[in-house]
């Protein structure tokens, strides 16, 4: 076998090989396959958002039904544990079990919620900036700054407490503080992108610069983007839980993993485990997030740069 | 002649994810005292990964292997890292492509020239300041002493590469190896980098391996050339007999790409060389150009074909009895 | 370079008044000062009463102004809860928060420049993997769940250090972990990827042909290179840690202005904590301006412009 000589279509098809070029789809699924972050981030993911969908068929108990009886109930592999509440019971008496998987909905929605917001915001301000230059990139730029001179976790709950903690104030609260390392990387890419030919070649056919916006810059920068949305939904995810450990993010009863382990800090001498449960299953999210963005980046880059 | 640096059957090999790139395979050559041997070849034919052999300079995906490195009588094979860092830059010392990157943003031109200096020589540093601006108005630099005390980003391509020059003529190396030095200068500061070269060269007596794809730089600079393709010596010979009578069809064929005043119609096509150059992963065997070459016979593909004498200091690497005859 | 330093001066101003404006505006006009300080059960004439006694009839950019320009004197109002001056609060509390920043930034580069270096130099080696294993874990993990367990071990099973307080230098060492960790991640990537790409660089093989040793040639060529987008990011993550100190501190009930502006909140008192919105953001200001003529510096290519 010669292995030296360059093998084309022609030749191949002469000696009777078929010979399959991948497509660029098919070249991503396979370094899909093979980016070992991407899989655990993505599965992962998968888990808790069936987890949340799935809540009211998961959940042995109501996560919000108190009950003195059950108070303080050991995990199921402690002394005098049951299966009946496998990760025990917290100091009302409620299913821990039942609470985590609850509180993955409220993680989820307000990640995904928060992370809409700052998409919209900071996109529209790094495109801006980006593509135009000038002017606007200085004001971008300058708002930019300001912005990540103020202190984010302090703003927000300071900001939250003088509202009043409800769910929907802690999203638009995030939404509006986290949207800066969109803008970042956004404005970053549209100036990578806006010297390249096919935008020119747009430009000379005589498109509006909302279409070239739309047509030619936008799906040039969606890996990016997909990128920097999924590790802001981690981020989001995170400021809920730091703020709801603060005592003001998402109020009580509702069962947010940051709330669980605000509650369970008095009991942190004796019933440990209501600190470390809740904790891990923040902590798997998020490391399945960072993954997962991480993954993204790697798969979707171009060649050689891994 | 004194012999500088010998080299016999040298093989470097690169690790690449898609297998092991066989990136120089078997070649040979020496310098003498004060002679220029040009490495000639297109890029990725393994010209400048010799020289980086020689200098184990070897990025970390490559290796390599020779029977004989001999420099100064000295065997560089088996030298640990610590010896051959005695070698680099002292005696022997390396100009590279890229004078816009090849210095150090952070330290002045003198720092860096001193520092190899003071690396070498057990010397005060005003000692090393001195010839650092000796060397600077040998390279044609002005108001050297002032020079000393600026930075990389504020000389202009041609200034950098002289100031590569001066730093490493620094420790009065007996042997200079230039990897395409003009390649990324305008054309006028081309000429000026290797009238320098050349004058320098003759005036310290050096040995000069350049390293080029210019064949117009090979012409006025070499006294002989090794032409490179594939990873091995296809053709060698004093500089005169390679362009006067280029035997090896890909030779011949490099030849015919150069424009020659008088010789050339306006209009004329200039010649080209079809197919592309083959990528040496896996088992090799056979002339590696058979399949550009219009003398194809099916034992090139059959057998290894060794460089064949065809007298001292000139081989060709091809069996065809059109060339040879 | 004195351009330069003016340049970067004249942004770090501007940028210190807008934050101060939004930091005043943001904290206004959440709700109702004047019903948050009277409390919940005040009757309609207390309110009132509070309403002028502090100004808050006023137009809005009145009050900016009356405060901005006070605050610029170092005027900072009362706090109506303590009846002390904001300022003597503050600095009161601002050492210690301080000494957190500093300890935990040291900790975060003496854990990561090394790491970052090592696995630069070894890529694809298992120093390489434990690196990136725990910036992967360190961006993950939530700062105050870590205290916690790190308080669960240290303090509470193991017993040799302190669960919470300011007394001591021991009371700091978890604080200093839980913070400083959360760093860590930034710092190490920065410095791979920073130290690759440098030791990659045509300028090292240069400083390699010149035949200087190894340690010189990392230490002198690569890593000066390689530190000098460490040092802005140090600037910015250390205002984002003072920033984050918040969560930290209350974990660790840890006496310095993160948890007073929890407390605040948690009490109401307004000019408190606009007040230390307004410190920390003038101190990330400060940070960054800082790393800028650190950079230049460092830096010949900006020193030169």
């Amino acid at each position: 076998m010669n292995t030296i000589e360059t093998i084309t279509n022609e030749k191949a098809s002469e000696l009777g090989i078929e010979v399959v070029f991948p497509t660029p789809n098919q070249i991503m699924l396979r370094s899909m396959v093979r980016h070992k972050g991407f899989l655990i981030g993505a599965t992962v993911l998968i888990i808790v958002v069936l987890m949340a969908a799935l809540a009211p068929v998961l959940a042995p108990h109501d996560p919000y039904e108190q009950s003195l009886a059950t108070r303080m109930l050991p995990t199921v592999w402690q002394e005098n544990g049951s299966w009946e509440y496998p990760l025990g019971t917290d100091n009302m008496g409620r299913d821990y079990l039942s609470r985590i998987i609850y509180g993955s909905r409220v993680s989820l929605l307000i990640g995904f919620l928060v992370m809409i917001i700052a998409a919209t915001i900071g996109t529209t301000m790094g495109l801006l900036a980006g593509y135009f230059g000038g002017k606007v990139d200085m004001v971008v730029s300058f708002l930019i700054t300001v912005r990540l001179a103020l202190p984010a976790v302090l703003v927000a709950v300071a900001v939250v407490a003088l509202m009043g903690g409800s769910t929907k104030v802690v999203i638009f609260v995030l939404g509006f503080l986290i949207w800066d390392r969109f803008a970042v990387v956004i404005r970053a890419s549209t100036q990578q992108i806006r010297p390249m030919e096919y935008v020119a070649a747009a430009k000379a056919a005589g498109c509006s610069t909302r279409r070239i916006l739309i047509a030619e810059v936008i799906p040039n920068l969606m890996n990016n983007l997909i990128v920097v949305m999924t590790l802001e939904v981690a981020r989001a995810i995170l400021l809920e839980a730091a703020l709801s450990f603060l005592g003001m993010g998402v109020q009580p009863p509702t069962p947010s993993w940051g709330l669980m382990i605000s509650e369970a800090k008095e009991f942190m001498l004796f019933e440990p485990h209501l600190i470390t449960i809740p904790g891990i299953a923040l902590f798997v999210l998020l490391l399945g997030m960072n993954l997962l963005g991480d993954g993204i980046r790697d798969v979707t880059a171009p060649e050689g740069r891994s | 002649m004194k012999k500088v640096l010998e080299i016999e059957g040298l093989f470097v090999d690169l690790d690449l994810p898609a297998g092991t790139l066989q990136a120089v395979q078997n070649v040979s050559f020496s310098v003498d005292q004060g002679e220029t041997l040009s490495l000639v070849g297109e890029s990725g034919c393994g010209k400048s990964l010799t020289a980086l052999a020689v200098m184990n300079l070897l990025p970390q995906s490559g290796r390599f292997r020779a029977e004989k490195m001999e420099f100064m009588g000295q065997n560089l094979l088996g030298l640990k890292e610590s010896g051959m860092a005695k070698v680099r830059g002292n005696r022997m010392a390396m100009i590279f492509q890229e004078p816009m990157t090849s210095l150090n943003p952070c330290y002045t031109i003198g720092n860096q020239l001193e520092e190899a200096f003071l690396q070498h020589r057990d010397v005060p540093s005003r000692e090393a300041r001195e010839r650092a601006v000796y060397l600077l108005e040998k390279v044609g630099i002005t108001a050297a002493a002032s020079r000393l005390n600026q930075y990389p980003h504020q000389l202009s391509g041609g200034l950098r590469q002289r100031v590569m020059i001066a730093m490493g003529l620094m420790c009065g190396p007996a042997l200079i190896i230039a990897d395409e030095p003009t390649t990324a200068l305008d054309v006028t500061i081309q000429a000026q980098i290797l009238a320098l070269l050349h004058a320098l060269q003759k005036e310290f007596n050096m040995g000069l391996i350049l390293i080029t794809h210019d064949l117009g730089v090979v012409a006025r600079m070499a006294d002989r050339v090794a032409v490179m393709y594939c990873g091995q010596v296809v053709e060698t010979g004093l500089a005169a007999e390679i362009f006067n009578n280029p035997k090896h069809p890909y030779t011949r064929g490099l030849m015919d790409c150069i424009p020659v005043p008088g010789k050339v119609e306006p209009g004329q096509k200039l010649g080209s060389i079809p197919g592309i150059v083959p990528t040496p992963i896996g088992n090799l065997h056979g002339c590696l150009f058979r399949n550009r070459c219009q003398y194809f016979q099916p034992k090139c593909a059959a057998e290894n074909i060794a460089l064949i004498a065809l007298g001292p200091g000139r081989a060709v690497r091809c069996i065809s009895e059109q060339i040879n005859s | 370079m004195l351009v330069y330093i003016l340049k970067r001066m004249g942004l770090a101003l501007a940028v210190a008044v807008a934050v101060s404006m939004v930091s005043f505006m943001l904290i206004r006009m959440s709700g109702d000062p004047a019903i948050a300080l009277a409390g919940e059960n005040a009757s309609s004439e207390e309110i009132e009463h509070i309403r002028t006694q502090y100004g808050f009839d006023r137009p809005l950019i009145i009050q900016y102004l009356d405060w901005g320009l006070k605050a610029a004197g170092g005027d900072l109002g009362e706090s109506p809860y303590f009846h002390l001056p904001v300022k003597q609060i503050l600095g009161d509390r601002i050492g210690v928060t301080l000494t957190l920043g500093a300890c935990a930034l040291v900790f975060a580069l003496v854990i990561s420049i090394p790491m970052g270096v090592l696995a630069a130099i070894r890529p694809n080696t298992w120093w390489d993997r434990t690196a990136l294993g725990i910036a992967v874990v360190g961006q993950a993990m939530p700062s105050f769940w870590f205290g916690l367990i790190l308080i669960i071990i240290f303090a509470v099973h193991l017993r040799i250090l302190p669960v919470s307080g300011s007394d001591s230098w021991r009371h700091y060492v978890l604080p200093t972990i839980t913070l400083g960790y959360y760093a860590t991640p930034a710092f190490m990537r920065l410095l791979r990827s920073g130290m690759m790409e440098v030791l990659s660089s045509d300028y090292i093989r240069t400083a390699r042909a010149k035949g200087l040793r190894w340690p010189k040639v990392l230490f002198k060529h690569a890593l000066r290179n390689a530190v000098i987008p460490v040092v802005s990011l140090a600037a910015v993550q250390l205002g984002f840690m003072l920033g984050g100190s918040i969560v930290v501190e209350s974990v660790f009930a840890l006496h310095g202005i993160g948890y007073l502006a929890w407390e605040s909140i948690g009490r109401s008192d307004l000019p408190v904590v606009q007040a230390i919105v307004l410190l920390l953001s003038m101190i990330y200001v400060f940070l960054t301006f800082l790393s800028d003529i650190l950079n230049a510096v460092l830096d010949p290519r900006i020193r030169m412009m």
